[in-house]
């Protein structure tokens, strides 16, 4: 009798996505919704969307989705979860653009708040939809289409390490990195936020999964090889690992006190 | 016998299962076109295959079922 091993997720609609030809923004929303099947919480799930590549997010996703105005799905999200905190399940899903950039007082509060959502973080280093330009968390001398000749950082400052900046305050439950840039780091970026949504669903708190991802088009590269720049240049300046989880005592305040 | 079903037609020939595939038994067929207009991946030596569904994980367009 044959099983199967591995096929597209229920809470995946079975459309295509609009996606470039190599972009691992279709791997990411594969692993949320595996997350949201494995748990069972696909009737009560709501997504919200952002600005950005991932805008359309919503037509993707077999639970209900919002659309936010620029940045402010941790607001929106903040709104729907306490209408109904015991029965919702609710995730953001944002880019760089949109988390990092004009989005960030709302991020920011909302991990202050210890908000109890799930926020999915997908970050590339670079504007996807708008044409290539410099986000904020651009790396330093990367060429973009607004930095022609690499991010001066005495110009433009340095990128924006959300995680990191998050870990400083005592809101937030559970802050990861991940990357999806080869099978070994996708295997651990599906139980990162697969841990994201169990958080939420024991009432845990705050939970952010920034996900290192890639963008073949705007880079100027081919598919592989902007999975292997992920690897030698993004990684290097911004390091996998868990920042934060409170319940598993893991707290960077506290660890330089002890 | 494991055996794999790409939904062809979705395929947009970025070629990230054929890295991620330890047999190297995946390729992009170069002698067809599908509606997108890509190279689709296709799998040459199906009883090679083990089934251990990395290429599946590195697709970003969910178009690999595997079964064994």
């Amino acid at each position: 009798m044959n099983m199967v091993v591995f096929d597209r997720p229920h809470a995946l609609i079975d459309v295509p996505f609009h996606y470039c030809p190599g972009c691992t923004h279709g791997i990411v929303h594969r692993l949320v919704a595996e997350a949201i099947d494995e748990l069972g919480i696909e009737g009560k799930t709501v997504g919200i969307a952002p600005v950005g590549c991932s805008v359309m997010a919503y037509d993707y996703f077999n639970c209900d989705m919002i659309e936010a105005a620029h940045g402010r799905a941790p607001a929106v999200a903040t709104g729907v979860k306490r209408s109904d905190p015991e029965n919702l399940i609710v995730f953001t899903y944002q880019g760089d653009g949109d988390l990092a950039s004009i989005g960030t007082a709302e991020t920011v509060h909302a991990a202050a708040r210890n908000e109890n959502i799930t926020i999915i973080f997908i970050n590339n280093a670079i504007y996807g939809m708008t044409g290539g330009q410099m986000a904020p968390t651009s790396l330093p001398g990367q060429v973009t289409q607004t930095s022609p000749y690499g991010r001066d950082v005495n110009l433009c400052g340095y990128p924006v390490k959300v995680c990191e900046m998050l870990s400083m305050l005592d809101g937030p439950e559970y802050l990861e990195r991940v990357a999806v840039n080869s099978v070994k780091h996708v295997k651990a970026a599906k139980k990162a936020i697969r841990k994201a949504f169990q958080n939420q669903v024991e009432g845990k708190g705050f939970s952010l999964v920034e996900v290192i991802s890639s963008c073949p088009t705007n880079w100027g590269m081919t598919p592989a090889k902007a999975l292997e720049w992920v690897e030698e240049k993004m990684i290097p300046y911004y390091p996998l690992g868990v920042y934060k989880d409170r319940s598993a005592g893991i707290i960077p305040g506290a660890k330089e006190e002890a | 016998m494991a055996k794999l079903t790409f939904k062809t037609d979705e395929c947009k020939g970025c070629g990230l299962c054929v890295d991620a595939c330890p047999k190297g038994i995946l390729q992009l067929a170069k002698d067809k076109i599908n509606k997108k207009g890509h190279h689709p991946a296709e799998c040459t030596d199906e009883a090679a295959c083990v089934a251990c569904t990395s290429c599946a994980t590195m697709c970003p367009d969910c178009i690999i079922r595997i079964e064994k």
